[in-house]
Parts: structure tokens; C-alpha cells; sequence
């Protein structure tokens, strides 16, 4: 049977009525489309697919288990390199990593990796619970601050060589970034409470409420008989872009428009917690971040929804999937501009006017793209006199963030570079002696994936450095 | 969950609450915060330390009722519980060298400010408090704040008890006698704070204000609670959550924190309304 050229296609919810609902967008495959897709697998000798994953997941060996039908076999296979197959199958940007590798996409399209891994995760999921073995404790405790995608991998592979793990995180709610982050639509909450609840089967233990460097510090943890400690804390404070108009009542940052609509649920009907909603809303900046606050602001209410990016279609660092989602739901990007002011509403005649200080505007100039910077990426340049106003209430920034100063101000010893970020060597070691860091606390915004990659490293160096003490 | 330990109503709209809460009760130091949520779909509202007892692991929160979080928390009773409550977040009053201070407490502020003038009056200080409430009832704290001070001043916007007029009245008065602090500290309403500002300016006293802009995390990752400070000429973006809640007086931008205070306005009356109506039911 010749080799089908194309991927098959993920089933999702139609986009029209997608845009007014936040349930999940992409279906996943069925049971037949998932053994058709292994299919074109071509077994190539070489694998080059592996290397392009983070977490170097025996690609070809579990899309062979699909083949047979043998899931569960599969599901084994993805699970010995990843903690969390079913966010890693949905949020993963495989274009640029497994997919980009892959020997059939050197003239077809490449096999739909994250597809079946999705496929597996879910079908594993849907299973009745299994009983899972708790390994044999090894009599060491491990302490992991933040429970996002680095932390829980980090603590997940512990906790399986019989370590007593510890996560410690600041929100009253587990997953990090996959909670106060990334949009019901693109990862179901109930994904990762399946995850995590998965790890506490393991003997993990889960502290909501605390903040490290704030309730306790690293060197508390310490003294309390932990022996070695994981930062994975995340990124930190939002950026703005310094111009005028962004104090105006209106103007967000994607983490704070983000946090209200995913961690305190300020999408369902009746909410404690407030957020904007309608109007014409412009998102800036062009990552995922970007993609999830504009694609919120669209299911939220919103009449129209811009996104103001600085460069062009190419330079987008979203995920490609995002961006065709995004404009499969009429978000409108307006590329190659770059915010200038935010204008707001101001009643000469009346200071105690309710309106004043809201925002009525966002004044962008057009761009160009120029030479290329250091990094390769044409430096956008302002075209002199073409400033314009696109007419919105709500601006939200999604320009990247700073790292969270807390743990860096309380940790005496604890190197950090010109940006903030953590300083770790190859295996994930600090400057200070059984203090390991990974995830955006150490390199800035960056992928789930590339985070859950960070957790293991540092995992792995953790039980080399315990076990060597002993 | 975090059992309520006491609940003492301080006035008809002002409630004291120990919360058990050890590790924040080990660590908090007056000018800390706390955050709490009620139940499950509550949400996150950031309230000051009034004080901690580090032997049974309790911390005192005071709360004005202003809106449907605080009404649904003033409806909680002793033994109930709250779902979170996290802390302590934020950088503690700044205590270091001043020998001689004026604490300055507006309305339920007041509950805040309370705890700096016990911190002074411990490490020695000369300590001035002057408390002002809009009338007679609604006073809180007087005794602690007289236990604390070597001079206490009390005002009433009507006149219904102590002395009638603004607190800023006799902040004048003393500063014009000759009278200096090495700072003052001033902790409650945006306006209030920003005529403090204004009356120590001409007599160059370095005042420390209290901000208390709306959070949701208070961990350094929302960026709600920005605020604007002008310094040197150039506007700086800090965030109170972990650069403040105290900040340099001279440098904030009051007028932008007060329109940024008042955002969701008219979606709070509205829930504040909602929240009564569901009490009234019951």
C-alpha cells in the first residue's frame, strides 16, 4: 500500500462554534486513524525523530506498539521517558522538534507524533484506574518548589526510584503554568488533576499554599531533612513595554488576563473574580502566550479580536498549529506593527466621570523588517508617519516576563545571570550544593516540554548525588 | 483549610479574625500580607497582618466589609474554616535607624498600622500615632494604638470623637512647631496618604506609604498590582506584591493607583449586592 502523504487530520470542534465555548478544540484521533497514522511510520534505521525530543522518547518503539494495538504497550514505552504524555501530546511544539525530524517528512508530511502520542495518553486515561506499584522507599526526601511541568516531572521520576518527594507550590491549586497558563480549550484542567493525582498515587506529597522564600526558604527546607532541593519556580513578573497608557484601567498583562479566565474561572457564568469581557481587544506580541490570551479574550466575548505583533507571519514564535486555530476563529493579525501609546478617556468637564481613565485606543506605527540582529531574526524598523489608532477597550501584554525575584533575594550563595535567571550547570546544579533548577526559572519563558526535559535532567543528577553520599 | 480560632466584630463593619495558620504565623513581620480565599470558588483577596502568635499558630487578620469576599468571610464564625490562606508575601516595614517616627492610620488602615507602632514602640522608638475615622463608631484599635505611642492623636471626620478634622491637621500643627521625624508612616486610603504626602513635603520629611492595589497571586507572577513611581524624573513600573506593599511616599503616582483601584467598580457593587441578597435569604 503506497504511503499516505499527508498526516491525518485531527478532528476538531468546528471553528465557528469553537470561538464562543472553552471546550477542548482538538478531539483527538479515533482508534482506527491512530493505527492508520503509526502506519506511516517508515522504522527508519536512524531515528533522527528521538534526538528532536527533549525528553528523547523512544518515538519509533511506541508508534510500533500502535501498529500491533497494543496501547498499553505504548503507553509503557512513552511513560519511561515522560511524566506527562497527555499534556505533552497537546501542548508540545512538534513542527520544531520530533515532527521536524522526521525521515518521511523529507517529502511527505512528517508522521503525526504528538497526535499518537495524545492518542495513547487518552486511551490510557480512559481506562479503568490501574493500580500503581509504589516502589520500595529509599529512606531519602527530596524537596521540589513549584509544581508545574518541571517540578512534577522532577518529582514523578523520584518518586518512582523511591525517593519521599515534596512539592511545594505557591497557588492553592497544582500544575504551575498548565493551570494559571494555558487556556481549558488547548489542555483540559482535568488533564493535569489526572496527572497530578496520578502522582500523589506515587507517594508524592503536594503543599498547596506555600511560598517558597517567602514561608520558608531553601535553607528551611534544609533543616527540616530535606537533602536536596529542585527550583522550579517558573517565570516571573510580567514585562510591559515601558510606553504611555499602560497603567490605564483596561490594559493587562496576558499572565493577569490568563490567571483570572484559567485559575479562578473567570470564563464561567457568575465569577468572584472579575475580568473585561467584549468590546474590541488587542492582544501584543506573538507567542503562544499571545495566541491563548487573544483566543480567551475571543471565547470570553469579545466583538473583535486584534493580534499586534512587530514582525511578520514568518518570525511568529507561536506554535503553528495555534496560529491556524487562531485564525481559523477570525482572530485578525495585524502584523508588522508595534504599539506606540494606549490612549484612555479622560472628561475634562467631569474628574469623577466613571469612564475616565479607561481605554479607548491603541495608537501603532507600521514596520518594516531590516537587517538581521545577532540572532539571525530581521530587526523590524518603524516606517516614519504611518501611526494609526486601532479603536479598543482592552489591551492585554504578552511581550514575556522577568524572573520571580523571591527565592534569588532569600537564598544566600544562589547565582543568578544578567536577566535573573537561575545559573545552572549541564546537570541542573546551582552554585550552592544539592540545589537544582530547571524550567523558566532558569532560562526565561521557554516550552512545557522543554521545562519537563529540564525536571529530568535534573532528577537523574539529584539520585546520582544522593546515592553517591551514601 | 484554616480554622478561624476567634472572630471579634471591632465595629459594624470591621472584623478581627485569628486564622491557624503556623508557618505564616512563625515568619510574618508587621507591613506583611497575607492571601486568603473563602471556599473553593473564591477569590484571591490580599489582607494585612495585624499581628501573629507564633505559640498556638495563629495570625490576625482585621477586614473591613467592602465587598462579596468580605461579606462571605464576615459570615464565617469561630471553628468554620477558610479554604487558603498564604503568606507571609511582601517585604516587612522598614524599622532600621528611625529613632523618632509619626504613624499615621486612616479607617480600617488603621488595623495595619497598628502593628508598625507596636514593632517601633518594641525596638524603642519615639513613636507619634495619629488615627482618623470618618465618626465615633466606627473607631478601632485606640487602646493598642495609646499602649503604643508616647503621643496619640484622634480624629473624626464629624467631630463624634476626639479631635474634628483630617489627620493631616495635626500632622501640620506639629511639623510647624519645629517638630521632625525621621519618617513618618502613613497606611490607608489612597487620598489619605496622598495629603500626607503633600503636608510633610514643604517640612522635607520622608514619608512611607502603604499601597494596597487589587492582586490575584501577591507572588510576583500577575503584574496586577503594578504601580507607577517617579524617580528621578523617569516612571518605573514596581509591583506590590514583592517590591512593596511599602513604598517612598515622593515617588508614587497616587492619582493612577486610585483610578486603577476603582477598575472593576461597578462589577463589585454588583456582586457586593448579589453576595448581601444570598446572606438575606438564608
Amino acid at each position: 500500500m503506497p504511503i499516505n502523504p499527508k498526516k491525518h487530520e485531527m478532528p476538531t470542534q468546528a471553528a465557528e462554534v469553537r470561538a464562543h465555548n472553552f471546550k477542548e478544540v482538538a478531539l483527538g484521533y479515533e482508534m482506527k486513524t491512530a493505527v492508520d497514522e503509526a502506519a506511516r511510520c517508515l522504522n527508519c534505521k536512524n531515528k533522527p525523530c528521538v534526538q528532536g525530543c527533549p525528553v528523547n522518547i523512544s518515538i519509533p518503539e511506541f508508534i510500533g506498539c500502535i501498529k500491533k494495538e497494543d496501547f498499553q504497550g505504548a503507553y509503557d514505552v512513552i511513560t519511561k521517558s515522560s511524566s506527562l504524555p497527555a499534556v505533552c501530546g497537546r501542548v508540545c511544539p512538534q513542527e520544531t522538534q520530533c515532527e521536524s525530524k522526521c525521515t518521511l517528512g523529507v517529502k511527505f508530511e512528517p508522521v503525526g507524533i504528538g497526535r499518537l502520542e495524545r492518542f495513547v495518553a487518552d486511551w490510557h486515561n480512559a481506562q479503568e484506574d490501574v493500580a500503581v506499584t509504589v516502589p520500595e522507599p529509599n529512606g531519602h526526601k527530596v524537596a521540589v518548589v513549584g509544581s508545574g511541568p518541571s517540578g512534577l516531572t522532577c518529582a514523578g521520576d523520584l518518586a518512582k526510584k523511591g525517593y519521599k518527594v515534596s512539592v511545594f507550590e505557591a497557588l492553592h491549586t497544582a500544575g504551575g503554568v498548565l493551570v494559571y497558563g494555558i487556556p481549558e480549550f488547548r489542555l483540559p484542567k482535568s488533564i493535569v488533576a489526572k496527572e497530578v493525582e496520578g502522582l500523589k498515587k506515587l507517594g508524592v506529597d503536594i503543599e498547596t499554599n506555600v511560598v517558597i522564600g517567602k514561608t520558608l526558604t531553601i535553607d528551611e527546607l534544609f533543616g527540616m531533612g530535606y537533602e536536596a532541593v529542585f527550583v522550579g519556580s517558573g517565570a516571573g513578573l510580567p514585562n510591559f513595554m515601558g510606553i504611555p497608557g499602560e497603567a490605564l484601567k483596561g490594559v493587562y498583562s496576558a499572565n493577569e488576563f490568563l490567571t483570572r479566565s484559567n485559575l479562578m474561572k473567570a470564563y464561567e457564568s457568575d465569577p468572584d473574580t472579575p475580568i473585561m469581557k467584549g468590546g474590541n481587544v488587542a492582544v501584543v506580541g506573538g507567542g503562544n502566550v499571545a495566541m491563548d490570551a487573544a483566543r480567551t479574550a475571543l471565547r470570553l466575548g469579545a466583538e473583535h479580536v486584534y493580534i499586534v505583533y512587530r514582525r511578520s507571519l514568518k518570525e511568529l514564535p507561536a506554535r503553528k498549529e495555534e496560529v491556524e486555530h487562531a485564525m481559523e476563529e477570525g482572530i485578525d493579525f495585524r502584523l508588522l506593527n508595534n504599539p506606540v501609546e494606549i490612549l484612555g478617556y479622560s472628561n475634562p468637564d467631569d474628574p469623577r466621570d466613571p469612564k475616565n481613565g479607561f481605554v479607548t485606543g491603541m495608537k501603532c506605527i507600521k514596520m518594516e523588517l531590516g537587517e538581521p540582529d545577532a540572532k539571525g531574526r530581521r530587526r523590524p524598523v518603524p516606517i516614519e508617519g504611518s501611526e494609526f489608532v486601532l479603536d479598543v477597550d482592552t489591551v492585554i501584554m504578552a511581550i514575556g516576563t522577568s524572573p520571580n525575584p523571591l527565592i534569588k533575594n532569600t537564598t544566600k550563595g544562589l547565582e543568578v545571570n544578567a536577566h535573573g535567571g537561575i545559573i545552572v550547570n549541564e546537570d541542573g546544579l546551582t552554585s550552592r550544593t544539592g540545589v537544582y533548577a530547571g524550567g523558566d526559572a532558569v532560562t526565561g519563558a521557554a516550552t512545557v516540554i522543554s521545562a519537563m526535559g529540564a525536571g529530568k535532567v535534573a532528577a537523574k543528577a539529584i539520585d546520582e548525588y544522593l546515592s553517591a553520599k551514601n | 483549610m484554616y480554622r478561624i480560632l476567634k472572630k471579634k466584630v471591632l465595629n459594624p463593619t470591621v472584623t478581627e479574625m485569628e486564622i491557624e495558620a503556623p508557618l505564616v504565623a512563625r515568619k510574618a513581620r508587621p507591613g506583611q500580607f497575607i492571601i486568603l480565599r473563602v471556599d473553593e470558588a473564591g477569590e484571591r483577596i490580599p489582607l494585612t497582618v495585624a499581628g501573629c502568635n507564633t505559640e498556638t499558630g495563629a495570625v490576625k487578620i482585621i477586614f473591613q466589609v467592602v465587598g462579596a469576599t468580605t461579606e462571605k468571610l464576615n459570615h464565617k464564625e469561630e471553628g468554620e474554616s477558610i479554604q487558603d490562606f498564604v503568606g507571609p508575601l511582601g517585604v516587612a516595614t522598614h524599622t532600621e535607624g528611625i529613632k523618632k517616627v509619626c504613624i499615621i492610620g486612616g479607617g480600617v488602615g488603621c488595623a495595619i498600622a497598628m502593628p508598625v507602632a507596636q514593632e517601633f514602640h518594641r525596638l524603642g522608638a519615639d513613636v507619634t500615632s495619629i488615627i482618623g475615622f470618618r465618626n465615633k463608631d466606627l473607631l478601632i484599635c485606640e487602646d493598642e494604638f495609646r499602649a503604643a505611642s508616647n503621643r496619640l492623636v484622634v480624629m473624626s471626620d464629624d467631630g463624634s470623637y476626639g479631635r474634628h478634622g483630617n489627620v493631616t491637621v495635626p500632622l501640620k500643627e506639629i511639623l510647624e512647631s519645629g517638630e521632625t521625624f525621621d519618617m513618618i508612616i502613613a497606611i490607608g486610603p489612597v487620598i489619605m496618604m496622598k495629603f500626607v504626602v503633600a503636608t510633610a513635603k514643604p517640612f522635607g520629611v520622608p514619608v512611607t506609604v502603604s499601597m494596597n492595589p487589587i492582586m490575584i497571586d501577591g507572588t510576583g507572577m500577575c503584574g496586577g498590582c503594578r504601580l507607577t513611581l517617579n524617580q528621578d524624573g523617569k516612571k518605573v513600573t514596581k509591583f506590590a506584591c514583592v517590591d512593596g506593599p511599602d513604598f517612598n511616599g515622593y515617588e508614587v503616582d497616587f492619582d493612577e493607583a486610585m483610578s486603577r483601584g476603582r477598575m472593576y467598580g461597578e462589577y463589585e457593587r454588583h456582586a457586593f449586592t448579589e453576595a448581601c441578597n444570598l446572606f438575606r435569604n438564608v
